[in-house]
This record gives C-alpha cells, structure tokens and sequence, in this order.
C-alpha cells in the first residue's frame, strides 16, 4: 500500500482540486479523501506538493527500432519517468518506420517492461512515403493508437483525404506534422527578422499554415477527426479556432519550446535551438500562450527528439531538428506559463493529462484522471522547487536541448505509474 | 621598400592600436575602431607595398595560412593565396565539397581539434551553411577570416568596398549607396550594408521583392522595386550578381526581363549624381548586372576593387597574425634574416 497523504489533488476531468490524501493499493487507486488511515502503508507525506492524474506526452521519438545510439524505449521511458510522465506516445519514424504490424508489436513488447506506460503511432503511408496507405487497419489491430507520418508530412493532397476517408472508417485519428514542403523550401529557422540577420534559409509561416488549413478542410469535407500536432503560429490558431466553431473535429497541441523560446535563441547559430517547425517570433508566442488560455490548444506534447553530438554539432545547415523535452516540460510549464499567469495550475495539469487523454481515446482507458479501482498514475510536482537544467543529469541519451543552464522552478518529484513510484525525489528508481 | 621599412609603416599607421578580435567572421562583430584600423594599414599597402613594385616582403615567414574553400572560388582564395605569398607566410590551400566536413562523419569539435594540431596561424574558411566560420573561430587557436558563409557576411569584400568608396569620395557618412540585384542570397550585401550603416551611409536597395530577404529594413535601409526610382541621385552604384548558380531562375522570369528593370546602363547611370562611380563584386554577368558600356566607362570602379582587395587581405593577415606581443620580437628575427 502507498499513502500520499496531504496533496493538493488536481484532477481537472473530475473539477477536483482540494487537501486531499492518495491511497494505493495492488497497483491501483482504492480511495481519495480528505483523511485515509492506512497503517503500514509506504507514505509519502505531500504537504506542499501537486498530486494529479500521471501525465501524458503525445508525442516523442523513441528512436528504437534503428537509433539506438539516440534512444532507445527504455532509455526514453526513464527519461519520461524522470520529467513525471507517466505515458508516452510514440511517432513511427524510427528505422525501419513503423509502418507494419511487426515494428509495432516489436515497440509495444519492449514497452511492456519500460518504466512508463508506452503507447506508439503507426504510419499513414507506406514507408511514410505519402503515396500509398499503409495496413491501417493491421496497423491498428496491432495496438498503434493513431496514424502520422510525423516529419515527412503527406504531400498529396488526395493521399491524405483517402488516409482521412479510411481513418474514418477505422475510427482513428490521423495526427499530422502540418507542413507545405514547398513552402517550406528547405528552411532552417523562423523566416523572420532573425534569419535575415544570420543569413540563414527562414521557413516562413504560411508554410504551417497553408498546410494546416488543406488538412483541416480535407478533414472537414470527409467528415473525419484530425490532430495538428506542434502547432507554432499565430495564423495557425486562427484557423483552428474558426474551424473549431464551425464544427470540423480537429484538436491541437503545441511544445514548450513553443511558449518558452522565440527564434532569437538560434543566434550564434545554436543548433540545440534548431527544431521543425522552427522556434517562431515573439508574436507567435504570444499567440501559442493566448491559444492555450483559450481552449483552441487541447494538449501540451513535447515533440522529445534526442539526437547524438554527431547529429547536431555540424554546421547548422546540416544540423538535425529537434530537441529533448520530456524531462525538461514540466519545470517549463510551470515557470512560464503558471507562474507568468498565462494559465492557471489546473489548465496546464488539464493540458499534460485529460487533454492528450481524450484526443487519443485513452481517457476511455482511464488515462488522464484518478478513478476508483483505475490503474495508479501519478505525478507529484512540487511547485516550490526550484532547479537549473543540467543535460548531465538526463536519462534521456539525448543531451540536445536549448534550455540547458536555465533556471526553472516548478519540478516533478515522485513519478508513480500503476502504483510503482519509478521517480523518488527528482531520481529515477 | 624593405620588410623593416613595411614593419614601420605598419607600426605607425596601427598607432598603437590592436583589433579587438582574433578572429574576422563578420562585419558585426568589428567595431567602427577596429575597421578604421583595418583602412589605415589597407592604405599602407595600397599606396606603398603594392606600387613599390615588390612581390614579396617576408613579414610572415615561417606563418602559415589555410585556405580552407569548402565551396568554389578563384577570385577570393586567389586575393588571400597572393596576399599571404607576398607576405611570406606559407599558404595551403585546401578545397572540398561544401558538405563533407558532415560527411566525413564530425563534428565541428573534430574538425577544429584537427585545425588546432596543425598550428596553423589562420584559417581562411569559405562554406556554404551560414555561421560555420563563427563556429569554428570560437573553438580554435588560429585567427579566422571568414571569406564567405552561405548567404550571411562576406567580410573581407566589404572591407575592400568600405576602402574604395571612401578613396574615390573622400567618405562613406551621408553618402547615398544603391545596392541593385539579389539581396536575397548576397552575403555580400549582408556584408556591405553592416558596414556602410556603421559609417552612415544611406543605403537604398533595389530589387524585385522576390530577392529581398523579410524584414530586411531594419538594418536601417529603404527597399525600391523600381530601379529607376533607387539610382536617382546616388553617389554609389553598386550591382551585385544575379547568382545563377543559386537557382536565381526561380526568383525571376528571365535575365532577359530581369536585366530590363534592373541592369545598370549608361541610361540609368546618367540618372545618378554626376561623379557616381559604379561597384561590383565580380564576376560580372554583361549585360544582365552591368552593361558594357557601363563597365569600360571611367565611373567604373571595379578593377580598383580587386587591387584593393589584395591590400585589404594583405592588411588582415598582417593584423592578425602578428600578436601584439609578438610584434617587436618577429621584426628583430626576420630582419636578422
């Protein structure tokens, strides 16, 4: 038995926020109230601290099968563990991508021992050559919970309505890296003031949101749901706000770095700032923290991209994108966008839990909010304690992160998963 | 002219002033002192190493210099090659494909640990991704020039057309400068318009919009479509390249059509101030960036710019490669030789 006595229970699903004590039991939640007596049991005594349903990231790259040498499943699942996550999902660009039945039974198996829940995504197309469907349907009986060609967005317009059409049908979600390659023109950064100033290739925003607004209407004349993930413009709301009035089924999240960084971090060419879709100007960070506020954001995912020194520390041009973010989300959540009174606790915990959730379909699982006899998931923060980022400290292999020196307050300190506590006091167990 | 008579020259047009970097990765990072400096010891050579006749004055024997040209260059790797010859110093150079440094499987760390092995004293290093020079100069021993990066500076250019506006009008403040073409992939305009807005020059770019970069105003200039319009009355007129070699197809129709707007013609010309001189990095595209007319014309100073060039490298690598601490100490040992 574990008592986590005293918290403050956030469980925005359920509208709980209250002096409440945790009792576990067998892997599972048996009681929630104001005073448990429990003798005997293992007790964590959370006066001060947030206890609230296990987070979920919706989107990480795990690397395996193919790089291990950037991640593997354990490693990221220690990682996640590490930043109080206590499910991850992850994208099918691993090597071979996951576009059959076998990448995914081989990822979900070595899941199963990982320290956190792991769930992961199948391709849209084969190869994730956005040509022609993959086996959605075996892809779907082989446990993926959802469909993207994340990083190789789909090109044809036709091809995405048809994977749409057929998702439909499946009744599963397409999530998608909304990018107009074309566009985009090889970029490498925000097209702003910035890239002009380090002479460097910009991807401008209309590349985001020329896509997204094509994805949306593809959605929408079928009839089918749609996820925009790592949402970074201004327009980008806009239109998802409009289409979400009119009724179209789509959903969106962004990243921390998102809220947290503008394009200027890539000055002095830091190829640790280097991410697709590229750190955006202040008005766009602006308007992510206004989407968030408001509701046209649902879900907080971190886009975790570990890559190894040999990756990035090229010239910039030749530099991966992407950074690590799951151990890393949480303290930057609630710096900047908690304590900067963007959003309340109970909106950001909503954000990293429910929100994802319910997107996915996990809520039906229990994912997302404390339930009676529901599998214990749960992640204590304590919102007082404050840290630098040191990479050295990471589980993660990847050590690729902007953020690194930076002083955040707001740390995850126990990590509970189906009543296992696999993080003690900020260290993994 | 002698080595000892040049190391006096030097000394007393530096007059006691260093360059407050190791390194020459851009326009940004010099100071307003620092490219003074930089022109004083230029004139030096310009008006008294190079017309002295004199190929070769060893004032840094036994240096060595790396030319390090990750992407294709005559005019530029051969100004730094003849400037480090005649100073003595021992010059490689070493030419690759623009990526290989990341196919060869390093990292930049890897590559600036084998830079450093080799005591080079300074790298020359030209290389298509924007920001590898500054890269490499923060990680290595040796002085770094930056001798082009991507569509970001073009330091060593700038410096030269700094120096040539400023012998043939006296100054470089108040002067109205148009830059015609495309801005877009010019590091050379990058670098340009840093410098003459340190000296306060006014600046007025001429382009189609597809060849401006975003935002580019706020480097403090005026953007023109119409040609005609930005050469009324400029004291400088300076083409750039139309870089066919950067896929310039895409950004316009044809040369053709493009050199119609933008070409400079002795028509156009005429519209400038009477005593404006005409500027081009080279190599020229006739008939599309200049015409012939305009390049046999006396306004035309571009075979200037190339001997001045040569002066400003010849003046860098003299500045850089000799610490300051080193600077009595050297003159003593080579005048021995």
């Amino acid at each position: 038995m574990l008592l986590i006595s005293n918290s403050r229970v956030i469980d925005p699903k359920n509208r709980v926020d209250d002096r409440l004590s945790i009792l576990v039991d067998k892997g599972r939640i048996v009681k929630i109230s104001k005073r448990i007596k429990a003798d005997g049991a293992e007790r964590i005594n959370a006066n001060g601290l947030i206890a609230c349903p296990g987070l979920i990231d919706m989107h990480v790259h795990m690397r395996e099968p193919g790089r291990e040498d950037k991640e593997t499943i354990d490693t990221c699942s220690r990682a996640a563990a590490h930043g109080g996550f206590c499910t991850i999902v992850g994208m099918p660009n691993t090597s071979p991508v996951a576009d059959n039945q076998t990448v995914i039974s081989h990822v979900l198996a070595r899941g199963k021992n990982a320290l956190v829940n792991v769930h992961c995504t199948g391709c849209i197309t084969k190869q994730s050559l956005g040509q022609e469907l993959a086996e959605l349907a075996d892809l779907k009986g082989a446990g993926a919970i959802a469909f993207s060609d994340d990083g190789r967005p789909v090109r044809n317009p036709l091809t995405m309505r048809r994977a749409l059409e057929y998702c439909k049908m499946l009744e599963m979600l397409i999530i998608s890296h909304s990018e107009d390659l074309e566009l985009a023109d090889n970029g490498v950064m925000h097209e702003g003031w910035v890239s002009t100033m380090l002479g460097l290739r910009g991807k401008p925003e209309v590349a985001e949101t020329v896509a997204i607004s094509r994805d949306i209407l593809l959605a929408e004349s079928v009839g089918a749901r749609i996820h925009i993930t790592h949402v970074s413009c201004k327009n980008s709301l806009n239109l998802i706000s409009a289409a979400k009035k009119r009724g179209v089924k789509v959903t969106a999240d962004t990243c921390p770095h998102y809220f947290s960084l503008t394009d200027e971090a890539v000055i002095g060419y830091n190829q640790n700032a280097k991410v697709n879709p590229p750190l955006r100007s202040a008005e766009h960070v602006a308007a992510i923290k206004r989407g968030l506020a408001s509701g046209v954001i649902d879900a907080i995912a971190t886009d975790h991209a570990p890559h190894t020194a040999l990756d990035k520390f090229v010239e910039f041009d030749n530099a991966e994108s992407g950074m690590v973010g799951l151990e890393t989300a949480v303290p930057l959540v609630m710096t900047n966008l908690v304590a900067a009174r963007v959003i309340n606790l109970r909106r950001a915990i909503e954000l990293l839990t429910i929100g994802p959730a319910r997107i996915l379909g996990l809520d039906k699982l229990g994912y997302g909010s404390f339930s009676i006899g529901a599998p214990a998931d749960i992640t204590i923060i304590d919102p007082n304690k404050e840290g630098v980022v040191n990479p050295e400290e990471f589980e993660s292999k990847g050590r690729n992160t902007p953020f690194a020196g930076m002083e955040l307050r707001g740390w995850p300190v126990y990590t509970i998963v189906k009543g296992e506590v696999v993080m003690r006091d900020g260290r993994v167990v | 002219m002698n080595v000892e008579d040049l190391h006096k020259r030097l000394t007393s047009a530096m007059a006691g002033r260093y360059l407050s970097s190791k390194d020459v990765t851009g326009i940004d990072p010099l100071s307003r002192t620092d490219i003074e400096l930089i022109m004083d010891c230029t004139r030096v050579f310009k008006l008294e190493f190079i017309p002295s006749g004199e190929k070769k004055l060893p004032l840094l024997q036994g240096r060595s210099i790396i030319n390090f040209f990750f992407e294709p260059s005559t005019r530029t790797r051969t100004s730094f090659e003849l400037a480090g010859k005649a100073l003595g110093a021992d010059t490689i150079n070493i030419s690759a494909d623009s990526s290989s440094m990341n196919k060869k499987n390093e990292t930049l760390n890897d590559t600036a640990r084998t830079l450093n092995a080799m005591h080079a004293d300074c790298i020359t290093l030209r290389h298509s991704s924007a920001g590898t020079p500054m890269m490499i100069a923060r990680m290595i021993k040796a002085a770094v020039i930056n001798a082009g990066d991507g569509m970001h500076e073009h330091p060593t250019q700038a410096l030269l057309d700094l120096y040539t506006i400023i012998e043939k009008r006296g100054r470089a403040e108040g002067l109205d400068v148009v830059i015609v073409g495309d801005i877009l992939h010019s590091r050379v305009a990058g670098s340009l318009i840093r410098i003459l807005r340190k000296f306060n020059a006014n600046i007025r770019l001429a382009a189609p919009p597809t060849m401006l970069p975003a935002y580019v105003e706020r480097f403090g200039v005026k953007t023109y479509h119409d040609f005609d319009e930005a050469i009324a009355g400029a004291d400088v007129v300076y083409a750039l390249r139309v870089q066919l070699e950067r896929s310039a197809a895409a950004f316009i129709p044809t040369l053709r059509e493009y050199s119609k707007r933008f070409c400079v013609n002795m028509a156009r010309l005429r519209q400038a101030a009477e005593d404006a001189i005409v500027m081009h990095p080279g190599p020229i595209n006739r008939e599309v960036d200049l015409s012939s007319e305009v390049m046999e014309s006396r306004q035309s100073v571009v075979e200037e710019q190339v001997t001045n060039g040569l002066a400003v490298r010849l003046a860098l690598l003299s500045l850089l490669i000799r610490p300051r601490e080193d600077l009595a100490k050297q003159t003593r040992l080579t005048g021995r030789g």
